[in-house]
């Protein structure tokens, strides 16, 4: 099925419209020996029948997280999509629709795009949010970026708490710039506020600090944020304070402002988003008033029409890669703008007390399982520091056994992660485990006792040959 | 207008149930007082309903590809077919968490190996990274890798990325982004690239060359052998900006036309929906001796049994799907926290799958017909500036006859809005003084271009009649010509709660 509409008599009435005899006459320019002689070499095609058996045959090797108990997260977490969000998400007006550059015929995207940055700002307390990015990662490489265009300033002070691979793509975006990044260690689970200090001079444009961080910790953000005053007494810039957060932490959590952040960002996919194995996810980012012409993305305005009449357009647009070219504040064009839509139309049906609800009924969930945890002879917290909703367990036997013993019987204990020791050649082994609203009692009471049983069967401590799968995985 | 959601919000209202909590903890035992936020939240309070109503009447004042013709060049605002979705909206897809094991995942991996497989075929190179999101991003990947390939041979000093000046916006931003240095070239008369301008920048410093192809006017670069054999003379590389590859599916193949990297557009041509301005899909195609400095992980196959000797005759002992991440000491890093935009990726591989080889041809061969059938039509009155040659799958019409008489491109545009068409892509490319760039795309029928024909030429009817309507159109869509000056000179953006 290749949904074209031409009938053979069409194509050939327009052929002689054209004045040509054969298609091949159209491309005739092309020397003759760039031309394929053959089709490409691609699978017979499937009808929609087909592919439907194809598809879900495929799927059936596939376990989702409703099949499983899942503790999953580093990042990408499985809170509640209420249905709602499906039903408007779905829609062709939106799901087909062109970026809004035709204001007259887009305002129902720029409206959304509008109501989704207002949200934003107040969610983080922020006074601009453009309409997205990527992902969480590459929102945080651009906030460094968004810094450094700011301060004109080259070396970036990052916490070694912040997730890993965000750390690997902030590197990734900031390599040919010739921005440095600096890794401020870790002391006890959180950013150590010593080597924050020893390592800013002159040259330093912006510190970064993950809240919750990646073991799900929350930094002291107001301590930091002195931190980089004093760092900053008698040099003529105050380094940017940019923190990445979890959307959901701040319904309950300090707003960024309070603690006196300049560019915020995050991972988005948490509000109305499902996990679809990493993508589409999106970033959110959002920021202080006097950066907003540093700011990369898409922004959306409002103001009137010709009559008058409230309408919205996309406005600051001489930053972008369409005016501005290689003097542009990002080459971001397309973003994940459907995923932003859906975050928009979850924060508006959960509202203030219900995205409170999710903040806290996950919060309590976490806590009530590192608690029931910890009380397994063995299973210690890696850190005694307030946490959210994710957390870090030593364990007795390694992460990676345990994660491969709970999954035969249907768990995801967690993620493996290794945490550099500074006494120690070797780093040490955690297992990180997640915590969502959706956990019931009985979902946390039936993964301790799964638990306690890895660690009282005798062959769960026997590595023998049973390299399978489940320990093959890469945490990045 | 609609009113925003907030003035629908009422106090104590609710859109949304959720558990009571089953466990006994209070939030100020556990976490700092010092730590919680100092002012509750104001977000609106509102039903379900009052958020259905308000959305769906959102939707109302949108174009999209079901309600009309959308003729954007280099856009490719294809039929994103309804089966996609569908399938795509399986939970088995939607909750499937990056971070679980292989062996729950091997359907998933499957499909995205056998996507890596057809994209690397359809472009003729070795092996294609899934990662990159979008477009932009799959050029900034692309020169992540030239840029790594010089390294790799100790050229630093090759650091210059020469494009013509037809390019695309992100070309130039992405080069910057990779901490590039760009050289922008003159097209010639013909609105190719000019041989002789490339030859006197080219230099030992030269990285590489940039080409959208066919190029930002919807022509088939014909000189392309020789610009790659000037470029790889100094060891530079060839980037192919994949936005027009809806004209040469299973008709070239970039890597043998002497592209060494390219990007797609999965949002373009292999019909994932845009979104309303993503996610989109930007997968990066490389030749062999570039692989190695791809994205990792590549999703790869192996023969061995999944585990050894214990799952007995099971079928899954043929082998089994994983992430190989054996080029992480040459690769350019990750470019996204996971595997791409996995949900958009699906789509291209069902898209591939029923369309088969010969699909995949006849869609460049329609969309080809259709853009020239349009040209055809419409040339005696809109001028078309390159029409030497027959266009690809687009072209490029000037508004200046028209300007003449005191209407420009823009007002053009805006009263295609009035007749349910969405705009062309205007003043772009840069070379055509007062551009409108025209894509029809492969599905749609003679009957909607025809339509799309009469309403241009309409148009250019009142130029002459009745001015007045083109200069303030739109009239009959949902807010009138909107004041973009004013969005930026009393900048708001964002209702304060």
């Amino acid at each position: 099925m290749s949904y074209i509409a031409n009938t053979d008599k069409d194509r050939q009435e327009m052929l002689d419209i054209i004045g040509v005899k054969h298609f091949n006459d159209l491309i005739a320019n092309i020397p003759e020996k760039l031309l394929l002689k053959d089709f490409l070499k691609l699978d017979k095609p499937l009808s929609e029948i087909e592919i439907k058996k194809r598809v879900f045959s495929l799927l059936s090797k596939n376990k989702c997280l409703n099949k499983q108990n899942s503790f999953l997260g580093g990042g990408v977490y499985d809170h509640f999509v209420p249905v709602a969000v499906d039903h408007i998400v779905n829609r062709p007006e939106f799901v087909t629709a062109y970026t809004p550059y035709q204001a007259e015929v887009s305002q129902g995207t720029l409206q959304w795009i509008y109501e989704y940055q207002s949200l934003i700002c107040e969610l983080t307390g922020m006074e601009i949010s453009n309409a997205g990015m990527y992902d969480g990662a590459s929102a945080a490489a651009e906030a460094i970026l968004m810094a450094s265009r700011k301060n004109r300033l080259t070396k970036a002070l990052v916490s070694e708490t912040l997730n890993p691979v965000y750390i690997e793509v902030i590197k990734a975006y900031t390599e040919g710039v010739g921005i440095e990044i600096l890794t401020i260690p870790m002391k006890a689970g959180v950013t150590d506020l010593e080597k924050l200090r020893d390592l800013s001079d002159d040259k330093t444009s912006c510190v970064v600090i993950q809240t919750p961080n990646f073991y799900g910790i929350i930094e002291d953000c107001f301590q930091i944020d002195e931190c980089i005053t004093n760092i900053s007494e008698n040099k003529k810039q105050k380094p940017l304070f940019i923190t990445i957060n979890d959307p959901i932490s701040l319904a309950i959590l300090n707003a960024p402002n309070e603690y006196n952040a300049d560019i915020v960002v995050g991972e988005g996919q948490a509000l109305g988003n499902r996990p679809y194995y990493g993508g589409p996810l999106f970033g959110f980012m959002a920021s202080k008033m006097d950066l907003s012409r540093n700011m990369p993305g898409r922004i959306v305005g409002a103001t009137t029409d010709i009559e008058g009449n409230r309408a919205y357009s996309l406005t600051l647009q001489a930053r972008e890669q369409h005016i501005r070219r290689d003097k542009a504040t990002s080459n971001i064009c397309s973003n994940q703008a459907l995923c932003n839509l859906a975050a928009t139309v979850y924060m508006c049906l959960m509202g203030k007390n219900g995205l409170r609800e999710v903040a806290e009924l996950s919060t309590k969930n976490a806590h009530y399982l590192a608690k029931e945890i910890t009380n397994i002879k063995g299973f210690t917290l890696a850190f005694e520091k307030p946490f959210f909703k994710e957390f870090a367990i030593k364990t007795p036997t390694e992460p990676k056994i345990i994660i491969e013993e709970l999954h035969k019987k249907e768990f995801c204990a967690g993620i493996e992660i290794s945490v550099k020791s500074n006494d120690k050649a070797e780093s040490d082994k955690l297992l990180l485990i997640a915590v969502t609203e959706k956990k019931t009692k009985a979902d946390m009471d039936n993964f301790v006792n799964a638990l306690k049983n890895v660690i009282t069967t005798p062959n769960s401590q026997n590595k023998d040959s049973k390299e399978t799968l489940n320990v093959k995985k890469e945490i990045n | 207008m609609e009113k925003l959601i907030f003035d629908k919000s009422v106090h104590n209202r609710k859109g949304y149930s959720l558990p009571k909590s089953e466990v006994d903890i209070n939030i100020n035992d556990i976490i700092d007082k010092k730590f919680l936020r100092k002012e509750e939240l104001k977000f609106p309070e509102v039903s379900e309903l009052d958020v259905m109503r308000h959305f769906i009447a959102l939707s109302h004042l949108n174009h999209f590809i079901e309600k009309g013709f959308y003729p954007l060049g280099s856009c490719t605002m294809k039929y994103n077919p309804k089966l996609h979705e569908s399938i795509v909206s399986s939970q088995l897809f939607s909750d499937i968490h990056p971070h679980q094991t292989l062996d729950t995942v091997q359907g998933i991996l499957e499909i995205m190996y056998e996507l890596q497989n057809d994209l690397t075929e359809i472009s003729g190179m070795a092996q294609t990274t899934l990662q990159p999101v979008a477009g932009a991003h799959g050029e900034f990947t692309g020169l992540k890798i030239i840029k790594a390939y010089h390294k790799a041979k100790g050229n630093h000093h090759k650091n210059v990325i020469i494009f013509p000046d037809s390019a695309h916006g992100t070309n130039p931003a992405s080069v910057t982004l990779a901490g590039m240095k760009v050289v922008e070239i003159s097209s010639d008369e013909k609105g190719m690239v000019d041989l002789e301008a490339l030859k006197k920048v080219v230099c030992e410093n030269t990285a590489g060359f940039m080409l959208t192809n066919p190029n930002t006017l919807g022509l088939f670069e014909t000189q392309i052998e020789e610009i790659s054999k000037i470029i790889h003379s100094v060891d530079g590389l060839m980037y192919m900006d994949g936005a027009n590859m809806n004209a040469l599916l299973g008709l070239v193949k970039p890597g043998h036309i002497g592209f060494d990297v390219m990007h797609y557009n999965l949002h373009k041509t292999l019909s994932t929906p845009h979104g309303g301005g993503g996610p989109g899909s930007g997968a990066v195609s490389v030749r062999e001796d570039l692989v190695k400095f791809l994205p990792y992980p590549l999703v790869d196959f192996n023969t061995a049994p999944l585990c050894k000797g214990d799952l007995g005759e099971d079928e899954d002992c043929a082998g089994y799907f994983f992430l190989n991440s054996d080029h992480k000491d040459t690769s350019i890093g990750k470019i996204h926290s996971f595997h791409g935009n996995f949900a958009i990726n699906v789509r291209a591989w069902i898209y591939i799958k029923t369309l088969g080889g010969k699909g995949l041809r006849e869609v460049s061969e329609n969309a080809i017909i259709n853009a020239n059938y349009i040209r055809k039509k419409l040339e005696n009155v809109y001028l078309v500036p390159h029409n030497h040659t027959y266009c690809m799958h687009e072209f490029v019409a000037s508004g200046n006859r028209q300007k003449e008489k005191g209407i420009k491109t823009l007002d053009i545009a805006k009263r295609l809005l009035d007749k349910g068409v969405h705009a062309p892509t205007i003043y772009f490319p840069l070379i055509v003084p007062e551009a409108i760039m025209i894509e029809p795309t492969e599905t749609e029928s003679k009957q909607t271009l025809d339509d799309f024909i009469n309403a241009m030429l309409e148009i250019n009817e009142e130029c002459n009649t009745n001015p007045d309507l083109v200069l303030n159109a739109p009239s009959n869509t949902p807010v009138k010509r909107v004041d973009d000056v004013k969005a930026v000179k009393d900048l708001n953006v964002r209702h304060i709660l």
